[in-house]
């Protein structure tokens, strides 16, 4: 652990050196890197703007802003009902996962709860909708260090998933199957026992990745100890989700807050580790799956029957009032903060977006690094530029 | 190639290069947004499996590409290197616009930052509508894309005519017969 500390120390006093000599005239020149914004590490459209000193960077600048689609401005002019089919394309790869904050605002607005069932099979898609997310992440992993196989296994395993959330709500991708006030549909015949099966395989995939991936040498000398983010320094650019809880922070909002979903009725685990380096987050990541996986299981055993939509009127129509809902999404942290006049559609609606957050401390942590680990380090910082950009 | 340039081009050798040319697409990936995911299952996915058609999805460069998948919303600040790409691809150079957004909008059809359709800036082949549209849809695009191919008059092609033809009757993926 000393000699990563020291590692941190030394590359950082060189990049301070380097920055020095970056001002002083007849030195050596620095070189502007541009990464993206198309470049198969960036998840999609980011770009970053790096200044070279020989191998080490200087200075990073991610520049965001080339998926922005304006949600924000868009739910204005959407009613209640219609917001749902938008924001779950905010997370791409955990589209469940998007619309249970908002739905669970506008239902402490309107003063309605969902039944029981709803609220537990809420809860399964929305763990599923992590497995399908965090899956394609451990795959993806792979491909940003040169190994190409994960991939393959990812996607391979991430179309069970992919199938079982289909086949309960319709959409392949984006369910949008959350209503106020439940949910459209029930669960359909021999979903339970498939889901099990299928639990079953994303199981075996973790321990593929995890002794494929994280037991390679290759990928331990790249990741460990490259990256490090003390946790003093986490929570001062505010990331969340597996990013915080690398660094040291035990702290889930699945557990940490009460909400009506199904979470507070089973035990799980919220894995942490000591590091905050790319590793680190990587192996969260990793646990937080089979972790997952565990949680589905658990809540398939105690599934309540019932009902699994509440009573609402026909045309929804939201009291006046605010009111912030967020959950612990796949990414970290995401919250709706929804202000409603009265009327069909929200007045404003402030989407807090954990990728955001997770992006800002790119800066800060690619100071000192060298060009190949900023791919790690990107890649183990996990974002989708949807849930960036917005 | 004296014949092409003349626009002459015999009947059997355009058939053999037409063959030639539909089975080794390469795919410059553009992916986007949503539709990447889908697009990447599609090409990187043991299930759906792309390279069975002949296509090979990993060109390092737009230079090295025949087909660019432009999937996912474009955004105005995105168009212009959307742009710059398109024009990097060496002829002849086919586009396939996926999904809703890259089609039309899709679902941002209202947004002040979309741009609505990608064929506003570059001339598009194949139309796969769906948000997003699934694998098997893109694997029929390129499928229709690849009759196309080998039903085209390289001559006219090389005289700058083929390519008028192609965007005055765009492939739309679910949409009838391809002429």
């Amino acid at each position: 652990m000393t000699d990563l500390v020291d590692r941190q120390k030394l590359s950082y006093i060189a990049a301070q050196a380097a920055d020095a000599r970056l001002n002083v005239e007849l030195e050596t020149e620095g070189m502007t890197l541009n990464i993206g914004p198309q470049h198969p590490a960036t998840h999609g459209t980011l770009r970053i703007i790096v200044r070279l000193d020989g191998e080490q960077v200087v200075w990073a600048d991610p520049s965001a802003g080339y998926m922005h689609r304006g949600y924000e401005k868009l739910t204005e002019v959407r009613t209640f009902p219609q917001v749902t089919s938008l924001i779950n394309r905010i997370d791409w790869l955990g589209s469940f996962a998007n619309e249970v904050p908002f739905i669970l605002a506008a239902e402490k607005l309107m003063g309605v709860e969902a039944p029981p069932r709803a609220q537990w099979i809420r809860t399964i898609l929305f763990e599923l909708s992590r497995i399908a997310n965090v899956s394609l992440f451990l795959g993806d992993l792979g491909v940003q260090l040169g190994a190409i196989t994960p991939v393959f296994m990812a996607f391979r395993d991430r179309e069970y998933v992919l199938n079982l959330i289909e086949s309960a709500t319709g959409g392949r991708f984006h369910p949008n199957f959350d209503r106020i006030g439940g949910l459209k549909d029930d669960l359909p015949k021999g979903w339970i026992l498939e889901t099990r099966q299928v639990m079953k395989k994303l199981r075996n995939f973790c321990d593929e990745i995890e002794n494929l991936l994280f037991g390679n040498a290759i990928f331990q000398i790249r990741t460990r100890g490259i990256g490090i983010i003390p946790k003093e320094v986490a929570l001062q650019y505010g990331l969340s989700g597996a990013n915080l809880r690398a660094s040291g922070v035990d702290w889930d909002l699945r557990r940490d807050q009460k909400i009506p979903l199904a979470y507070d009725k089973i035990d799980f685990k919220v894995w942490t580790h000591p590091d905050g380096d790319s590793f680190a987050r990587c192996w969260i990541r990793l646990q937080e799956t089979r972790e997952a996986t565990l949680i589905v299981d658990k809540l398939l055993d105690g599934l309540p029957a019932g009902p699994v939509m509440a009573k609402v009127p026909r045309i929804i129509k939201v009291p006046e009032g605010e009111a912030y809902v967020s959950t612990e999404n796949p990414l970290g942290e995401m919250g709706y903060y929804v202000v409603s006049q009265g009327d069909l559609g929200p007045f404003r609606v402030k989407i807090r977006t954990a990728s955001f957050n997770n992006i800002s401390i790119v800066p800060w942590v690619l100071r000192g690094v060298f060009v190949p680990d900023v791919i790690t380090i990107l890649a183990s910082l996990y974002f989708i530029l949807g849930d960036i950009d917005k | 190639m004296g014949l092409v340039d003349k626009g002459r081009m015999p009947k059997p050798l355009t058939h053999l290069f037409n063959l030639g040319r539909s089975y080794s697409l390469w795919v410059y990936q553009w992916g986007l947004a949503c539709c990447a995911i889908e697009m990447g299952a599609a090409f990187g996915s043991p299930r759906y499996d792309v390279m069975r058609l002949g296509v090979i999805p990993l060109p390092a460069s737009p230079r090295q590409a025949d087909l660019v998948v432009v999937s996912g919303t474009v955004t105005d600040k995105m168009a212009p290197a959307i742009k710059r790409l398109y024009e990097q691809m060496p002829e002849p150079k086919y586009v396939i616009s996926m999904g809703s957004c890259a089609n039309c909008g899709g679902p941002y059809w209202d947004s002040y930052s979309v741009t609505k359709g990608v064929d506003q800036i570059i001339p598009v082949d194949v139309y796969v509508p769906g948000c997003p549209p699934r694998p098997e849809a893109l694997l029929e695009g390129v499928v229709l894309l690849q009759q196309r191919i080998k039903n085209e008059d390289m001559g006219a092609r090389w005289r700058g005519e083929g390519t008028k033809n192609l965007v005055k009757h765009p492939i739309v993926v679910g949409g009838g017969p391809v002429e």
